[in-house]
């Protein structure tokens, strides 16, 4: 099976999209003539032309404006945001207008629209190259909420998320995008060809969104995470010789409720764990979510992990990333509590 | 015939691999565009964000009813402020290069816009610049040790290590904070301006974006609030044709300049030859003028050319030919106004050499001073307890205890 890195991946997912479906188009700042930033657009403007692959002005609000009238008009547009910490001046269009438009004419409009956008820290990206804002999107009724861990899972998910008639928020965490990542900055970089997820099909499969990926099953704990900290999560756990349970959730909206709770009434105990800020993230959700269905099977009090909440520091970049040692300290904390 | 509605795509002029190609820039001659009164109104004066206002001809003469007539020793200055301006750029990317800092953005080509701006303004005015404005600072007056303290985020960085190297803030020479969050900066100057107004007092404020960042609903809004309240303002598009690779059609600038969405607004617009650093002064001066005067706000579009690459993680050899800058009919800031000191017998060659070497030193001296503080990965670094400072006044107990957690798990880890 070919072997690609997330970025290629994510490429395939656009390229097949783009051949198959007339009405998809691609639009945002730097995408076309030069591929993006992070070269996720490469050359689909050569082959699939001007009109299909957009250069737009910077102007986040008007991208996502005009792709919610693009949608409206029986197209699928693929939004780009450049980075997920650019995603603000298009948050009222967001939040007001593409959650809740299919609402607000009771069906008769809609705008099947998704928006990608590269989130999360460790590329020394200071705090306007690295926040993680999946949590506050979650919280806004009618949209979608999606965060692929790996390449294999980031093609499915894109091209399920392009078919799907509800809007998306396709975020992809910007430090996996070549390779798996345990949280140690200083171990040499894992190339993707290394991974059993990094073995991605040409051609056209998706990867549904709203079903959790039990990544490794086990039975001492629960670790519920998506994105990069899969990885960190997991090795911290192999690390202590731990029997854990890592699942991915891969959308926080659709959330796969039973896979959590499953796993939870089995295990008895559970690590909550995102990169994103500890306070109303997305992780609160999750535990008062376990707490509601699994609170009789639960033999210690749930634990959080997540980023300081603070702005993402250029300098202390590692002290704030929430790496094996803070993920250390939850597991401890919930198999010591009798 | 068949006519139909299609979409446009702006057209870009060349291509790597094709013959540079700068027909699209419309050219004033040097000198020929008249200088209205600073209270013109607006209204009357647009043929100014359609022309090019010039100072400079190609032989370096200073021609023209925009001529500002400074003396000597200001000519020579600026070009001292140039000249630093771009051995410091050249020298902190070489330490990006060579791993010592993450990042960096050099001003390569455009040194003229902040340089002759910030000398055109009184040291009271408050400055809300770009990423790509170092050359204020210089202006300024400000220790270039402070600015690579920054770039380092190391123990003197007054950002105290949470921002991307460049985005720097001066309280003391009322410059403020940079944010990697393109033309938020732009309203906010207006509305410090909107504050002078409503105190009396009469210092200006002035703001700098790219052509690019023009895009953002920001950039509507300063112009609608500065022309409403007619603040004392002066808005500026540095426009450097290329914001990363996008070609500043797909700003808006095929149909119409930049400068001519002052008057849409209601507001004075001008277009200067941004390289030609007497015209950029004239300009600025002109405009501040006005703001000081109660003619009100000035937008201004200085036509330049980004010579560098975006930054330190951009390959510009991927979408613009490689040898444009050296076609770009509006030449080099830095060579122009030596060419314009030599012509008045007031500068030369040798002089130039030696104020070169001079500068280069400086920036040495400097760069040793400030690694002593320390860097990104050696050295004497910041508290990471700072990290927890600042996010509100005062520590609010969550904050308290998850820098407790931070100290642990750093314990645990050494
Ligand atoms: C709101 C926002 N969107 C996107 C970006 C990413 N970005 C950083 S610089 C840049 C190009 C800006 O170009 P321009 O305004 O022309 O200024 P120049 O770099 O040419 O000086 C982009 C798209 C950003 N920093 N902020």
């Amino acid at each position: 099976m070919p072997q690609m890195n997330m970025i290629q991946a994510l490429n395939s997912a656009m390229d097949i999209m783009l051949t198959r479906d007339p009405s998809v188009v691609l639009m945002g700042e730097d995408i076309g003539y030069f591929g993006g930033v992070f070269r996720t657009t490469e050359g689909l403007q050569r082959k699939h032309g001007e009109h299909r692959v957009l250069d737009t002005p910077i102007a986040e609000g008007g991208i996502i404006a005009a792709a919610i009238g693009m949608g409206v008009n029986g197209l699928r547009p693929v939004a780009e945001i450049q980075f997920a910490d650019y995603i603000y001046p298009g948050f009222d269009q967001i939040v007001s207008e593409l959650a809740r438009l299919r609402f607000r004419t009771a069906g008769d409009f809609f705008a099947p629209v998704t928006i990608r956008t590269p989130c999360g820290g460790g590329i020394r990206g200071g705090q306007t190259h690295s926040q993680s804002p999946e949590g506050i999107f979650t919280h806004v009724c009618g949209v979608k909420v999606a965060m692929p861990s790996n390449p294999y899972d980031a093609k499915g998910m894109l091209i399920a998320s392009i078919e799907d008639d509800d809007p998306v928020l396709f975020f992809e965490p910007k430090r996996l995008y070549n390779g798996p990542f345990d949280g140690d900055p200083n171990k040499p970089a894992v190339p993707w060809s290394t991974h059993p997820k990094g073995e991605v099909p040409d051609g056209y499969y998706t990867v549904p969104l709203g079903k959790a990926d039990i990544v490794r099953p086990g039975n001492d704990l629960t670790i519920v995470t998506y994105g990069t900290m899969t990885f960190v999560a997991a090795a911290a756990a192999a690390a202590m010789g731990l029997d854990a349970e890592v699942i991915d959730l891969r959308s926080m909206v659709p959330l796969d409720v039973d896979t959590i709770c499953t796993s939870v009434k089995k295990t008895g105990r559970c690590v909550v764990a995102h990169e994103a800020t500890r306070f109303s993230g997305f992780g609160a959700e999750l535990v008062a979510l376990i707490q509601e269905e699994c609170f009789w099977n639960l033999e210690a009090p749930i634990q959080r992990v997540a980023g300081w909440d603070t702005p993402y520091p250029h300098a202390f970049e590692w002290e704030y990333f929430p790496g094996q040692a803070r993920v250390t300290t939850a597991l401890k904390a919930v198999m010591e509590s009798a | 015939m068949n006519r139909r509605s299609r979409l446009h795509v702006p057209r870009v002029p060349a291509r790597p691999g094709e013959a540079p190609d700068f027909s699209y820039v419309d050219l004033s001659p040097a000198g020929a565009v008249a200088r209205p009164d600073v209270n013109a109104r607006a209204r009357d004066i647009s043929f100014l964000a359609v022309e090019l206002v010039r100072v400079l001809d190609d032989n370096g003469e200073a021609l023209g009813p925009w001529h500002p007539h400074l003396d000597v020793h200001e000519l020579q200055l600026g070009l001292r402020h140039m000249l630093l301006t771009r051995v410091f750029d050249d020298r902190m990317q070489r330490t990006q290069r060579q791993g010592r800092i993450s990042f960096y953005m050099r001003s390569l080509g455009e040194e003229a816009v902040s340089v002759a701006q910030a000398m055109a303004l009184r040291p009271g005015d408050m400055l809300f610049p770009s990423y790509r404005n170092q050359g204020v600072n210089i202006v300024r007056g400000r220790p270039l040790v402070d600015l690579m303290c920054q770039l380092l985020s190391n123990t003197r960085d007054m950002c105290k290590g949470r921002q991307l190297p460049v985005m720097y803030h001066w309280v003391a020479g009322n410059i403020f904070s940079i944010s990697g969050n393109l033309a938020t900066q732009f309203p906010q100057a207006v509305g410090w301006a909107m504050a002078a107004a409503i105190k009396g007092e009469d210092h200006i404020a002035a703001s700098w974006i790219g052509e690019g960042s023009s895009a953002e609903a920001d950039f509507h809004h300063a112009l609608l609030f500065a022309s409403v309240y007619q603040a004392p303002v002066i808005l500026n598009v540095v426009n450097n044709q290329w914001a990363i690779s996008t070609f500043q059609g797909f700003a808006g600038g095929e149909q119409r300049s930049f400068a001519a969405r002052g008057p849409g607004y209601g507001i004075a617009g001008i277009r200067v030859d941004g390289n030609d650093f007497l015209a950029v002064y004239a300009v600025t001066q002109w405009a501040a003028e006005r703001a000081r005067t109660g003619a009100g706000p000035t937008l201004i579009e200085l036509v330049t050319y980004r010579a560098s690459a975006h930054s330190t993680s951009d390959d510009p050899a991927r979408y613009r030919p490689k040898d444009d800058f050296d076609r770009w009919p509006l030449g080099d800031p830095i060579a122009r106004l030596k060419q314009h000191l030599i012509r008045l017998g007031e500068w030369s060659e040798q002089r130039h050499l030696a104020l070169s070497a001079e500068l280069e030193e400086l920036v040495a001296a400097n760069w040793k001073e400030a690694v002593t503080y320390g860097m990104l990965n050696e050295g004497p670094r910041l508290n990471p307890d700072l990290m927890f400072d600042d996010v509100f006044k005062e520590l609010p107990p969550h904050l308290q205890r998850q820098r407790e957690q931070m100290r642990a798990e750093i314990a645990k880890k050494d």
